[in-house]
């Protein structure tokens, strides 16, 4: 890769530039697309192509395990994010607008769980579930691990991710319009509720698809403090991928790819209406 | 904002003085919701297990939590784990290296695109960046394994059957395909703000097209490169589930030692140990990098706040654990 500037570019240098770009691409999507158009194959052994079939869509959809397994993602995916969504909000306009003691710890302390390694923060709240079980359980109750504790800890890392995308929304905040409206007699909650939650939505509604897929993409945390019966979809494809590739597992996947997929395109058209908001103000 | 309990009366002190106290009372009764949360499911547990570090492991697999001692620590020092410790290092460096190599160019080609091909190509870069990274795991599995598309492509061609999976090198490939789009990111928003009327003015004092490269371009763009490195150092250091599937036995990595400390051999304080130090490596490099970054941005700016450039910035770094 030599010679590359902006202008005076070598010819060569450009459409080898291109070529790479498309490599590149083509090493991003040509292990999905495989995968995706191996989960219609008619064949059970996954490398012969037996024509096309939504057979495996059917087994994998009327195994009880795997739509169980569905269930508890979808459950603690909405539950994770809605609570994520307000307390992760709530901590980014604190630390944004206000001083007050224990800010800058706070502050701190927030970005930790964006930081910190997967397996590290699932050992923690192993580690954490299971003294606090034992101390909970000499009072009388029982708990277990299990879809609850999963949703717990979906929450401690989401919130850490809403606030961090909610403030850098809030950095770009213009204060006069708020001001503006104190003008105008408007009290505290109407400025709120009127003037900054409008303008700070875009912010929040990306914090919340982000907090839902980084809910539905967990497995490692997920794998620790899930118990017994109660897995999330991803813990099983991992636990299951373990075992051996079967064309099952091929069509969990799409279906997972398709929701990723989903999420992805609603946040574009997130970004293109914030863009043309912005644009317009 | 109003507290729930409307505003303070004027007790003696000054109107002034009363509101700035509201203020502060606001912003506590904003905060310590998610602030207590935190605390509760995530500091405790960062203390728990520090603590769990020191703890000594009975001989029935079981932690006890007294004899304080400095074991697990020591048992870091034993060959096996320093090898593991030192393969991840060495696994990690290898992708982040492997990232730029490829990552550069691709978003040099990127960021010098017109305005609206740049748009639709950047989706192209987003939708893998989005997508459920262990389906991608898995799709690098299922392409790769012995009896794969891949394989089976392979001995049609009449190339013979060939057996990546469980090497080193297929989890080096599963890196990089999984946080080549972390690099990219970063790399694409240092190159798009780029100047480029300062390597024409390079150009002009007839250096060559590669020397300015080298000394003008690459420069600039160092904080792109310094903030990728970081945000794929950190997740192939400490990953998991990328050598878990793709890795065999020969490929344990530190993230896989760990869980089996929590899982088969039963050894939390070892394993705790370990966490700490992982954590630590993390701060470590994340520091290094906000230092860099504001170095680079002309120092003077406070640390935390340094968003302006990070609208995007703020974004990757989330995206950094998916």
């Amino acid at each position: 890769m030599t010679g590359i500037a902006e202008t005076g570019l070598g010819q060569r240098t450009r459409r080898w530039l291109a070529a790479w770009a498309w490599v590149v691409f083509a090493f991003l999507y040509v292990p999905i697309f495989v995968l995706v158009i191996f989960s219609f194959n008619a064949s059970a052994r996954v490398n012969i192509w037996g024509g096309f079939s939504f057979q495996w869509y059917g087994e994998a959809l009327s195994n009880d395990v795997i739509t169980s397994a569905i269930r508890v993602s979808l459950i603690v995916a909405a539950v994770s994010t809605a609570v994520s969504v307000v307390l992760g909000t709530a901590v980014a306009l604190a630390l944004d607008r206000y001083r007050f003691r224990g800010r800058r710890a706070l502050d701190g302390t927030i970005y930790l769980p964006i930081v910190i390694p997967d397996i590290t923060m699932a050992v923690m709240l192993l580690v954490f579930f299971a003294e606090a079980f034992k101390l909970i359980d000499s009072f009388g109750p029982r708990y277990t691990l299990g879809i609850s504790t999963i949703a717990v800890s979906h929450i401690a890392f989401n919130i850490s991710f809403v606030c961090v995308v909610v403030r850098a929304r809030l950095d770009q905040f213009d204060r006069t319009l708020e001001e503006a409206a104190r003008d105008l007699y408007a009290t505290g909650w109407q400025t709120f509720r009127r003037v900054t939650l409008p303008l700070i939505m875009p912010g929040i509604a990306a914090g919340g698809l982000l907090a839902l897929t980084l809910s539905l993409d967990d497995v490692v945390i997920s794998a620790f403090v899930a118990g017994p019966g109660s897995t999330t979809l991803p813990v099983y494809v991992f636990s299951s991928i373990r075992r051996g590739v079967t064309p099952e597992l091929n069509a969990i996947s799409t279906l997972m790819l398709a929701a990723s997929i989903t999420l992805v395109l609603a946040s574009l058209a997130l970004q293109r209406r914030r863009a043309s908001a912005s644009q317009r103000a | 904002m109003q507290p729930a309990g409307g505003r303070p009366v004027n007790s003696g002190a000054s109107g002034e003085e009363a509101a700035a106290r509201a203020k502060r009372r606001q912003g506590v009764l904003l905060a310590s919701p998610g602030a207590l949360y935190l605390l509760i499911f995530f500091v405790v547990p960062l203390v728990l297990i520090s603590v769990y570090s020191f703890a000594t492991r009975t001989s029935t697999g079981r932690t006890a939590l007294s004899g304080w001692n400095l074991e697990s620590y020591r048992d870091i020092g034993d060959n096996v784990i320093l090898g593991i410790i030192g393969r991840s290092a060495w696994l990690a460096t290898l992708t982040t290296v492997l990232c730029i190599a490829v990552g550069y160019p691709f978003a040099y080609y990127l960021a010098t695109r017109p305005r609206h091909v740049r748009a639709v190509l950047l989706v192209l870069v987003m939708i893998p960046f989005w997508t459920n990274g262990l389906v991608r795991v898995f799709a690098i599995r299922f392409l790769l394994g012995s009896n794969g598309p891949a394989s089976a492509l392979s001995e049609s061609l009449g190339l013979g059957t060939f057996r990546i999976l469980f090497t080193p090198t297929a989890v080096t490939i599963g890196m990089v395909y999984g946080f080549l789009t972390l690099m990219v990111l970063p790399l694409y928003v240092a190159l798009e703000r780029m100047d480029w009327s300062l390597t024409e003015a390079a150009r002009d004092l007839y250096a060559s097209g590669s020397k300015a490269f080298w000394k003008v371009t690459l420069p600039l763009t160092k904080s792109g490169i310094v903030a990728g490195s970081v945000l794929v150092f950190v997740p192939s250091f400490g990953s998991y589930v990328v050598p878990d599937i793709l890795g065999g036995a020969k490929t344990l990595l530190i993230g896989s030692y760990i869980a089996s400390q929590f899982r088969d051999a039963r050894n939390y304080p070892l394993g705790a140990a370990l966490s700490v130090l992982l954590i630590l490596a993390m701060l470590l490099a994340v520091a290094l990098n906000q230092r860099s970054g504001s170095g680079a941005e002309g120092g003077g700016r406070p640390r935390l706040r340094r968003r302006g450039r990070a609208g995007g910035e703020a974004e990757t770094v989330t995206a950094a654990a998916s």
